[in-house]
């Protein structure tokens, strides 16, 4: 297998199904000439053209709006928002119009497109630019959310998004695009709603999606130090969840921790939890713990930025303290 | 970690227990297991042990206390670890609502209720009771009292405002590593147990009451369920689970649903004669040749005397065995046969008496019989049965001949359905094939719960004991 980075790996996708399927172009700010605000679009202006790699102004409601109807009539676009902080000004379309159209035509319009960029904080981007949306976007019918924290999830995932016949949001990471990870030579697919068990142990349970996916496998490591063996759960995609893989793994260890990105009210950890308490009732040892963000704005200054943020160290504490090692 | 040392629900039915003596001084080091004082329950002088490692920093009871189920008597602690807020908190045990005592007592209606015997069954009370009521917990990681039936104490306190319970999350402070404020004890008394625990507890037949919470609170947990089996080798915990198993397994007794004519008889009867509608069936029989072959047995050396009670009872253990019927529980909707012989024996004791039980007696040679019974009255009135030796058994028996009874009617010890009254053997003239004799004779009168025994079904029982009894021979194959 190829080692790539996830950058490359997303790239790899979009240029397969570019060339698989003359109707997928791809369409948002700097996408083209500067070949990527992250350079996840590099080349493809070159070997595409204009018409399938197409910049847009800075007008996120407006190129969002533009694809939904493009797909409506039967393309299958691709939006890179720059990042989805700045997405928040489409969510008009991708909330009211991406998700709903099938349903309220009457399955008249497929909505056959993906809204995809960079989610969550990087690195003192400060209050405003560090926020991660997928508990926003899981929450609306009609939407798939995808969260792959790995290169090879990210290909596998961005490819089955193309070709889904609905509007799928594709959650990047900034401190993702330059990780590196092994990555099938041979064309594949990774299917949507279906988690991976990433380690594989039998004291605890974490649960984990997105970028958060390469906290916990050092956490993994870690506590493996300690004799501790934890399963891993990747969520990979957050809308449709997968129940039965956090149901297999929490019936075999009786105990979890959620691990998330963003902030606890109403995170995604809210509803794993809640999937936990419905299926696993009686296979539950001890509450299940979350680590998020810490309920306040991203901090600018570095330290207190650290200390917001949800990492190894606080997962750590979790565990131990669902496993009543504390 | 500070471990409370609380006032533990050391029998069945103990709702306060009067401290005889400590045997740990203050500083003391103690381990834990170790005797930290002696307590006398409402029947029996019982060892406390230690919950938790440390030094014995502070007791709190004095010798000939008594104190209410869930009491704080003593800490034990670190050196240097500071007790006062524990310390504080002392004097007042922790209350049970009223609801969960009224609810202990429905649930056990066979508890205590008569004077002859403390009956538990265990069995039924588990599977009733699969969370048993507490005291509340302290904030110790192994303090839990092991207590399930014990009803509330009487002086129940409403329950307190539940400030003191583990904050709800709210939104400014994270969740998971909320440091431990988690682990402060709930005071609503309530014995904390994780659902897996309970599901675990149910598989494997373990009280959750006979267990020590290890989580935050006294949570029962997991790893506490593990190892209850291994750490039932001694104290009230074994007992509990021995006797559970004595009387829990599957395949020692068969439920019998009630028949419509079994449920009217038991209304009807129930109707006319109290609760339990009971009938007696007196019987005189033959104990000549039980008295010959006492007199034989004793010549062979003491090795093998063996009393008439002891005749008795291994008679009536072997008639159970061919009775099930009368070896029997009434549950109040089936009836429920055992096919194994647990056969109690009322023992007076100082103040009142006590039933040790003798398991499994059917099995048991009469010179086995003759030694248990022997160990077990003297360590009835020296009350140091453990709970597990006076509970859990099938049927009773009751002598009163060595005070020169002939014949006397005793009380049935519910969920039991009978019970059988021994009288004194006495010489008396008697035809036998039309010749006067002079005879051994003894009269034994069978009380029998009518719901569950008809008085041909004890009848025929009463045959099989005589036969026993009249050809003593039998009782030695």
């Amino acid at each position: 297998m190829a080692v790539l980075t996830y950058r490359d790996a997303l790239t790899q996708a979009l240029r397969e199904e570019l060339q698989r399927d003359d109707r997928v172009f791809l369409m948002g700010e700097e996408v083209a000439q500067y070949n990527g605000a992250y350079k996840v679009s590099k080349g493809l202006l070159d070997e595409f053209g204009p018409m399938r790699i197409v910049d847009t102004p800075i007008t996120e409601l407006g190129f969002a709006g533009i694809g939904v109807g493009a797909a409506m009539v039967g393309l299958r676009p691709i939006v890179e928002f720059m990042t989805w902080n700045f997405a928040l000004l489409a969510l008009d379309e991708v909330v009211n119009a991406a998700a709903k159209t099938f349903y309220m035509s009457g399955g008249q319009f497929k909505i056959p497109m993906v809204f995809r960029g960079p989610n969550g904080a990087a690195l003192q981007l400060a209050a405003q630019h560090s926020q991660a949306w997928e508990s926003w976007l899981a929450h609306i019918p009609g939407l798939k959310v995808l969260t792959p924290g790995t290169p090879a999830d990210a290909k596998g995932l961005l490819k089955s998004a193309i070709r889904d016949d609905n509007p799928v949001v594709f959650l990047e990471g900034e401190m993702l695009y330059n990780t590196k990870g092994e990555v099938p030579e041979e064309e594949y697919l990774t299917p949507i709603g279906v988690a991976e068990l990433k380690r594989e142990g039998d004291h605890c349970s974490l649960i984990t999606h997105g970028k958060m996916v390469l906290v916990a496998m050092r956490v993994a490591d870690d506590l493996a130090k300690e004799g501790i063996n934890i399963d891993v759960v990747d969520l990979r995609t957050v809308r449709p969840m997968d129940v039965e893989a956090i149901s297999r793994s929490v019936q075999k260890t009786n105990r979890a921790v959620v691990l998330e990105e963003g902030w606890e009210i109403c995170g995604m950890g809210s509803q794993v939890v809640d999937f936990i308490q419905r299926e696993c009732f009686d296979d539950l040892d001890s509450p299940v713990l979350r680590v998020h963000q810490e309920d306040v704005p991203m901090p600018y200054a570095k330290n207190l930025e650290r200390a917001a943020k949800p990492d190894a160290g606080k997962t750590v504490a979790a565990i131990k303290k669902v496993m009543y090692l504390d | 970690m500070a471990t409370k040392v609380v006032m533990e629900a050391l029998s069945p039915t103990m709702e306060e227990g009067r401290l005889v003596k400590w045997n740990k001084n203050e500083g003391d080091q103690v381990k834990s297991g170790d005797v930290l004082a002696e307590v006398e329950t409402d029947k029996a002088v019982m060892e406390l042990v230690a919950r938790g490692d440390g030094v014995l920093r502070k007791r709190l009871a004095n010798e000939g206390d008594a104190s209410p189920v869930g009491t704080l008597l003593a800490v034990i602690a670190n050196a240097d670890e500071n007790i006062d807020s524990i310390v504080a908190g002392a004097g007042a045990p922790a209350a049970a609502s009223s609801a969960s005592a009224q609810q202990a007592q429905a649930q056990q209606p066979s508890q205590g209720a008569t004077p002859n015997r403390a009956v538990a069954d265990t069995k039924e009370t588990a599977s009733k009771s699969p969370v048993p009521q507490s005291p509340a917990q302290s904030q110790g990681e192994a303090s839990t009292p092991p207590q399930q039936k014990t009803a509330a104490p009487r002086a129940a306190a409403p329950p307190p405002p539940p400030a003191s319970r583990p904050a709800p999350p709210r939104p400014p402070a994270p969740s998971a590593p909320r440091g431990n404020g988690a682990s402060k004890a709930p005071a609503d008394g309530r014995q904390r147990s994780s659902p897996l625990a309970r599901r675990l507890a149910t598989e494997r037949g373990i009280q959750l009451g006979s267990v020590q919470g290890s989580g935050p609170g006294g949570r029962i947990v997991k790893r506490d369920i593990e190892n209850a089996r291994a750490t039932a080798s001694a104290g009230v915990a074994a007992g509990r689970s021995a006797a559970a198993e004595r009387l829990a397994k599957e395949g020692d007794y068969k439920d019998v649903p009630l028949t419509q004519i079994r449920k009217t008889i038991a209304r009807r009867l129930s109707e006319s004669n109290g609760p339990i509608p009971t009938f007696f069936l007196t019987a005189e029989l033959d104990a000549t040749r039980a008295a010959e072959m006492r007199t034989q047995l004793a010549e062979m050396g003491d090795n093998y005397k063996a009393s008439f009670n002891d005749i008795v009872i291994k008679a009536v253990a072997l008639a159970l065995t061919e009775h099930p019927e009368v070896n029997a529980h009434w549950l109040g909707d089936a009836i429920r046969q055992f096919n194994r012989a647990h056969v109690a024996m009322a023992v007076a004791v100082e103040d009142g008496l006590i039933t040790p039980v003798l398991f499994d007696a059917d099995q048991l040679t009469l010179w086995e019989i003759s030694a248990k019974a022997r160990d077990l009255a003297k360590r009835a009135r020296e009350r140091k049965l453990q709970p597990d030796e006076y509970t859990g058994s099938t049927f009773s028996v009751s002598n009163l001949g060595m005070f020169g009874i002939d014949q006397f009617t005793a009380i049935i010890n519910p969920p039991e359905a009978g019970i059988l009254a021994i009288g004194g053997v006495e010489e008396k003239p008697i035809a036998v094939d039309g010749q006067l004799e002079v005879r051994s004779r003894m009269r034994v009168t069978m009380s029998c719960d009518h719901r569950v025994i008809d008085g041909a079904t004890g009848a025929k029982f009463l045959q099989t004991v005589r036969g026993y009894i009249e050809n003593p021979l039998s009782l030695l194959i």
